[in-house]
């Protein structure tokens, strides 16, 4: 099990990496998203992996998941949502004003 | 008054003349010289705990870990220089008032005024010297403020920047001298600090701390050979010029040479460095003062004349020196403030400060010329003025002084300094107001109104007074000294009077006038030699050194700075990966201590989707349409994973947000190209590639490491699991932790989330506003338009099920402190019902419907949870404690009202606002000119077109 989350949490981080490095706006904010999704696995999994004890007190029951690092991901699930998109509309923007979805600073006409 | 106040007031007054601008100019000084007047008041009150040789403290403890306190002290030497800043302050306001001309903004100079005045005040009342390095910059900073306050003039800003280099500089160096201080003493704390002298001297780091301050108190004061910006500072308005180069700014250095007096003088680099820093530095100022056209000019390198010998007197260590400097401070900042304000009049008045240009305003102007005459013979050390009793006491000092074993060295020095200092003195007065009257003046010169003459004529008369009869500042003038002295020297009995005598200081001085007048005379072939001999000129150099360290910094930022984003990342992860691999490689693993959990089917089916998709996302991403599919199939198992792995709220979340991001996206996706083209070379995709899979390969093995080992030390959530219910009353830990144990935590980021999402409604009323506008409006579409964008089927369906929607978000919102939900998927739960109205029914019908903007939503949210927060003060707990009891109303079983759940309401609220302005503002963009808005929520409506309706039976 541990496996196979560590490798999903490696191959979330080199795709989204390879995205982040395209030269367009659109595939670079979908890295961002994988990046996100990797990072806050990442940190989820730092509680270790537990399987079917919520961190919901119940009477009967003594063993629970690590909370702690479920409220952590918890937040920073809904701020990478307002993250992404101030990133959108930053890149819509940009697209917008000059009909050009580059990240890269393109060169200037005439100049090498 | 309390020492809070003396140093807040000016910082809270600056608020007012900003605000007063409008109210009149009369009005903006008026409540400016108000704040000064109150402050000064203020000062004065605590006069006499001072007189009575008490220091007053005053004390809050700000960063007690890091020795950082906002610790305030007043003692004599501290009061004798905000006297000085207050008073001086308050004439500068009023010259100030009739100064400026009406195209000045008055507020904007008012408030940096005050600002400055306000740091001015916090330095020479700090007890902690790391505060006082905050003042230190913020002097630096104000100060760059005033130099540049007429932006248009490009003297005024390379002046003000020049400024701002070197001291910064400077103060950066201090705040190295002073945390070694700080090291060696153990407290940072002043009072603490002057207790330790021995201490200090003895200790290796002495050397090193010592030479750091200096170089904070040589560039602020200007000593040679960091002299040189102080003339440029001069583009300034002349009320500036007046008080930072006589009363204040140029005064700091001295004032911390004299209050780090007791613990670091007496030493031989002291005396060394500082004297002859001093002595350089009168000479040369002095010397260059004489051949300066400029009014101002002239004076600046006055005022750097004097300072070098206000240094070397602090240089030499003895207590007589110390009083000496002092009490030339003191005369300085009257006469020189005094010649400022002239200056400006002149200026004012004729148009000129060039003194080629000047003379004969005697009769003109006979109210500035006896001012600027009485002031400028008390700078060139005439008796019965102040000016000739320091400069006596100066030359007495110099007298005992030897410097290499060279006992002529100082004085002759100090006499050459005198004469120079005399002969400028000299010129002022007779090439501006002797000779004969002119009749080409840029303007006709006469005397100003009152309000311009009159500060400068209350300055002339202390000099006056305090020339004719010494002894009324006497006591004053010792009181400071024994403040500066502390402990390691006693206050020298020696009188202040005008004849001691025929001491070899009264021939040195006699020499220097009669010397000064030779000078005069000899001023036109001295003034062709001067301008025939060759001299580096300081601000050529100044920038040829600016310029070689820009050009350093660029050679390395822009090959690595050159504005590709793709570039920045692959660097950055590059460097990431690095440190990782480092510390891989030098540190050690230990055992595995967990055993690995076998993987059912279920779990490894989610994994082969979940990889399947972020595979097919990266060899289909140029199709936009479908990796948009791919991602949502890669969240959605991320979702699954996280319920898996016990962490039911997490999946809620995560469900929710997804649904949200994806609309995001496709409606940016609407105005974005839909393919991505192949751009990048297959070098280039191959690096890529090798970058990203060292990531991946970084990351897994990073986590599938410690997924397999313990945690180092206990962490801290059996802490949360033991008093989740006994401390917060809710079985959810995760929501207890939420809203209750980490509170402040959450609190910021919905903060955040709020900013994040006004960020991007300012962003689209740019976009609307400007140029991108009309070409949204004339955009033609790039994909066929649905026949029906709005049909029926969808708009009742949605139109129904809203209230459920309503329904299942109220009921998660309840149940989150004991089962998993809460604020956070409440929020999202309920933008999603209403985000399905506005895709169902068309923008203009939803929009019409919002009885709140979304902007409202946030802020309320944030007040209530902030509220909330608050509420816990007045139950005398600290900022977000919360509360809970259980209620039972019959016949319903037993629940619990918690305060922590009003806070979950403000979450609530504030992600309802961010998430559905975040939405509406992207959809605003998409309204096209060519399509009318229409308010009815369907395309085809029976009920509203009874003829369609027929025609279609």
């Amino acid at each position: 099990m541990e496996l196979l989350v560590a490798s999903a949490i490696g191959i979330m981080t080199a795709a989204g990496l390879y995205l982040v490095l395209r030269l367009r706006t659109f595939p670079v904010i979908l890295g961002i998203s994988l990046l996100t999704y990797a990072v806050n696995v990442f940190l989820f999994a730092s509680g270790r992996l537990t399987v079917g004890a919520s961190p919901v007190l119940r009477d009967d029951v003594t063993v629970y998941t690590d909370p702690l690092p479920q409220a952590l991901v918890l937040t920073a699930i809904v701020i990478s949502f307002g993250m992404t998109a101030v990133v959108v509309m930053i890149g819509l923007g940009a697209f917008l004003g000059s009909n050009d979805d580059h990240v890269d600073d393109q060169p200037e006409e005439g100049k090498p | 008054m309390s020492l809070f106040f003396i140093v807040a007031l000016p910082f809270l007054g600056a608020l007012l003349p900003g605000l007063m601008n409008a109210a009149g100019r009369a009005a903006t000084a008026g409540v400016t010289f108000t704040v000064s007047l109150a402050a000064f008041v203020g000062l004065l009150t605590n006069l006499p705990s001072v007189l009575a040789g008490e220091v007053v403290m005053a004390r809050v403890d700000w960063m007690p870990v890091l020795g950082l306190n906002f610790t305030l002290m007043l003692d004599g030497l501290g009061f004798f220089f905000a006297l000085l800043i207050l008073g001086i302050g308050l004439l500068i306001i009023a010259y100030a008032r009739h100064y400026l001309s009406r195209d000045d903004n008055m507020g904007q100079f008012f408030t940096y005024l005050l600002l400055f005045q306000g740091a001015m005040v916090g330095i020479v009342l700090s007890d902690n010297i790391l505060l006082l390095l905050i003042f230190w910059e913020l002097t630096s900073l104000s100060s760059f403020l005033l130099i540049g306050y007429w932006k248009h003039l490009p003297e005024g800003r390379q002046g003000a920047r020049m400024a701002l280099t070197v001291t910064g500089m400077g103060g950066l160096a201090m705040i190295g001298g002073m945390l070694i201080l700080g090291q060696i003493v153990g407290s940072y704390d002043l009072s603490v600090i002057l207790q330790n002298r021995d201490l200090i001297q003895a200790d290796p780091m002495y050397v090193p701390a010592l030479i750091l301050i200096l170089l904070g108190c040589f560039t602020k004061s200007a000593q040679f050979p960091f002299h040189f910006w102080l003339p440029h500072a001069m583009a300034a308005p002349t009320p500036v010029s007046a008080y930072l180069h006589s009363a204040t700014m140029v005064k700091a250095g001295i004032f911390l040479m004299a209050r780090m007096w007791p613990v670091l003088s007496g030493t031989p680099e002291w005396f060394v460095i500082v004297t002859t820093a001093g002595l350089v530095t009168m000479c040369l100022g002095a010397v260059i003062a004489l051949f300066k056209h400029d009014l101002k000019a002239l004076l600046a390198f006055s005022t750097v004349s004097h300072l070098g010998l206000i240094t070397m007197l602090l240089g030499t260590g003895t207590a007589f020196g110390a009083m000496a400097a002092m009490f030339h401070i003191l005369n300085h900042a009257t006469f020189k403030a005094a010649l400022f304000m002239s200056a400006g009049i002149i200026d004012h008045e004729a148009h000129t400060r060039d003194i080629r240009r000047l003379g004969g305003l005697r009769t003109l102007m006979p109210v500035t010329f006896v001012i600027a005459t009485l002031a400028a013979l008390s700078m060139a050390g005439i008796p019965l003025l102040n000016g000739f009793l320091s400069k006596e006491m100066m030359l007495e000092e110099a007298n005992h002084t030897v410097l290499f074993n060279i006992p002529w060295l100082v004085p002759a020095l100090a006499t050459f300094g005198s004469l120079f200092s005399a002969a400028y003195c000299f010129r002022l007065i007779g090439h501006t107001f002797f000779g004969p009257v002119r009749d080409d003046y840029p303007a006709k010169p006469h005397d100003p109104p009152a309000g311009l003459w009159l500060p400068p004529a209350f300055l002339v008369v202390l000099v006056v007074v305090i020339g004719v009869a010494p002894f009324l500042a006497e006591p004053f003038v010792k009181l400071v000294t024994a403040s500066v002295l502390g402990e390691a020297a006693d206050v020298p009995k020696a009188y202040f009077k005008i004849w001691h005598g025929l001491v070899p200081a009264l021939f040195m001085s006699m020499a220097a006038v009669v010397g000064g007048l030779i000078m005069l005379a000899l001023f036109n072939p001295a003034l062709r030699a001067w301008d025939a001999a060759p001299r580096p000129e300081a601000k050529e150099i100044f920038e040829g050194i600016v310029e070689t360290a820009a050009g350093l910094a660029q050679k390395l930022i822009q090959p690595l700075h050159n504005g590709a984003f793709s570039r920045y990342a692959a660097i950055g992860s590059v460097a990431i990966i690095g440190a990782g691999f480092h510390a891989w490689s030098t540190g050690s693993v230990g055992p595995a201590t967990r055993e690995m959990q076998a993987a059912d089917p279920v779990a490894i089916a989610g994994w082969g989707m979940l990889v399947a998709a972020t595979c097919g996302l990266v060899f289909l991403h140029r199709n936009r349409l479908l990796s948009l599919i791919l991602i949502g199939i890669a969240g959605l198992m991320v979702s699954i994973g996280f319920v898996f792995f016990s962490a039911p709220d997490l999946a809620m979340t995560q469900f929710t947000v997804e649904v949200v991001t994806i609309i995001l996206l496709l409606l940016a996706l609407n105005f974005l190209p839909k393919h991505t083209p192949v751009e990048s070379s297959v070098l280039r995709r191959v690096r890529d590639g090798a970058v990203a899979l060292a990531g991946g390969i970084a990351t897994f093995a990073l986590s599938y490491h410690f997924l397999l080992r313990d945690a180092v030390a206990t962490p801290i959530s059996e802490f949360h699991l033991a008093n989740s219910y006994k401390g917060g009353g809710g079985t959810n830990v995760v929501n207890v932790i939420l809203v209750d144990f980490r509170g402040f935590d959450t609190y910021g980021e919905i903060i955040v989330l709020g900013i994040a999402a006004l960020l991007i409604y300012a962003l689209t009323q740019t976009l609307l506003g400007g140029p991108v506008r009309a070409r949204l409006l004339n955009r033609k579409p790039d994909q066929a338009r649905a026949g029906d964008m709005h049909p029926m089927m969808m708009v009742v369906l949605t139109r129904v099920i809203m209230p459920v929607v309503m329904m299942v978000g109220f009921y998660i919102f309840l149940r989150g402190h004991n089962e998993p939900g809460g604020g956070f998927i409440a929020g999202l739960v309920v933008s999603i019902g209403v985000v399905m109205q506005y895709m169902a029914s068309g923008f203009s019908w939803a929009s019409a419907r919002l009885k709140y903007p979304y902007h409202g939503v946030i802020g309320a949210g944030v007040l209530v949870a902030g509220l909330t927060g608050i509420g816990s003060w007045f139950v005398g707990k600290p900022f977000l404690t919360s509360d809970f009891t259980y209620v039972r109303i019959p016949p319903f079983e037993k629940f619990e009202l918690a305060t922590a759940a009003l806070f979950d309401v403000g979450v609530f609220l504030a992600v309802v606002g961010a998430v559905m302005l975040s939405l509406e503002s992207f959809s605003r963009l998409a309204r096209r000119a060519h399509e009318p808005e229409t308010e009815h929520a369907m395309d085809i409506d029976p009920s509203r077109d009874p003829d369609n309706a027929k025609g279609a039976v």
